[in-house]
């Protein structure tokens, strides 16, 4: 079982190894429709990572009383009430940012990270530990989520947050364009496949070389399992 | 005239998929082969139209008159659930072969957002009962072209020599970048 997993290893996960939006692909949408700008992204990352975390403890909370039959509803329900309630504070407390999200704010509730941790985590763990996977997951959805927006704001506008970069910058319009979040995000994806495949052949060079090297003493293949690679 | 614009506007000028970015997950993931992606397109073509219709009543006739409209998001997704479930019992019943065929992807429409985002821009346009049909075939004409555009695309692209980073989800993105980029073509022409 994997009750020994640490809460360290429980948040570090989804930055990385489990990444949402760059390993697991999920919540596509949002991720490609609002990063025109850092702030957008920001905003959208902290929206879903309140979502989130509510959800989270209330489904892992409620998660014996459901039956089995019916429990997809039931945490759609209470994803939407969340989502609800993010979509009425950000209306009253920050109208300019909620216009801007638009209708991506009411969307969070088919956001397939939400669900897709519901099902995946929640369901079959504890409250503590369904809240620190929640701001894991949170975490690695707004870094990526801030990351491409950086990008494609310096970009297509010169500017990051708002902030004039470059003023003799010739903004390329297309990346603040729908084709320009396609692009962008199929490159950074390529990217992050690229920075994995060359750690996985050094890591696999550094165990042969080990397994080597304590040939004399142990048998080959033996030496360092790896069970760091998170499994789901 | 106004509902041909309304129904052009949401297939070619403005794509759910490519231009509102909505449906991005089962354009992803289903467009693997032509023929599921066929099929995909016709149930959420179908599960659209019905959701304009159901969510167009809801909000006229329940939530509006009740001052309910907080309930919105709540009350749709609601909808929008039943409605899958009930579209699976039918094709089960009349139609098995087509059930096996679309499998999975059948309960997964529930979380295409293109489904709620239809709902929701209903009302933010403040469309008409018949508007919002042709909205919702629209948008599923225009949901189902980039599909299989893009299906008929990634069946061609099994043979060419991808680098290996991009492999998968990488390519496919960028390619869905390169239509998106041809559908701007369209913007001019309503």
């Amino acid at each position: 079982m994997k009750g020994q997993v640490s809460a360290r290893q429980e948040i570090l996960k989804g930055l990385w190894d489990q990444n949402p939006t760059l390993r697991q692909l999920l919540g596509m949408c949002p991720t490609l429709a609002i990063t025109t700008s850092a702030i957008n992204g920001v905003a959208m990352g902290l929206a879903v990572i309140f979502v989130l975390i509510c959800s989270n403890l209330m489904i892992s909370l409620v998660r014996r009383l459901v039956p089995n039959q019916v429990r997809i509803a039931a945490y759609i329900v209470i994803i939407a009430t969340f989502v609800t309630v993010v979509d009425l504070t950000m209306k009253a407390r920050f109208p300019e940012l909620s216009s801007s999200l638009g209708a991506f704010i009411p969307l969070i509730v088919v956001n397939c990270i939400i669900l897709g941790r519901a099902e995946a985590f929640a369901s079959k763990n504890g409250p503590w530990r369904s809240v620190l996977d929640a701001v894991g997951m949170g975490a690695g959805f707004t870094v990526s989520l801030t990351f491409l927006a950086s990008l494609r704001e310096i970009l297509g506008n010169g500017t990051l947050f708002g902030v004039t970069l470059f003023p003799a910058w010739e903004p390329w319009v297309v990346m603040i364009l729908p084709a320009g979040g396609f692009l962008t995000l199929g490159l950074i994806l390529g990217g992050v496949n690229l920075i994995n495949r060359s750690h996985e052949a050094s890591r696999r060079r550094a165990l042969v070389e080990a397994s080597r090297a304590a040939a004399g003493f142990a048998l080959p293949g033996a030496a360092a399992g790896t069970p760091a690679r998170g499994e789901a | 005239m106004d509902l041909l614009l309304i129904f052009i506007g949401a297939a070619v000028v403005n794509n759910f998929v490519l231009s509102y970015f909505l449906g991005i997950c089962p354009f992803i993931g289903v467009s693997g082969r032509f023929s599921s992606a066929v099929s995909m397109g016709m149930a959420t073509t179908f599960v659209l139209v019905m959701t304009a219709m159901a969510t167009w009543l809801l909000q006229a006739y329940l939530l509006g008159p009740l001052h309910l409209d907080y309930l919105q998001t709540v009350a749709f997704i609601l909808v929008v659930a039943a409605l899958v479930q009930f579209v699976e019992m039918v094709i089960k019943k009349t139609s098995p072969p087509l059930y096996r065929a679309l499998g999975i992807f059948l309960p997964l429409i529930t979380t295409n957002c293109a489904v709620l985002g239809l709902a929701l821009f209903i009302q933010l346009r403040e469309y008409g009962f018949i508007q919002s049909v042709v909205f919702g075939a629209g948008a599923g004409a225009g949901f189902t072209i980039a599909l299989c555009l893009m299906a008929g695309i990634r069946e061609e692209l099994e043979l060419a020599d991808v680098p290996p980073s991009l492999r998968g989800a990488g390519i496919t993105l960028l390619v869905a970048g390169t239509m998106a980029l041809a559908f701007m073509g369209f913007a001019g022409m309503i």
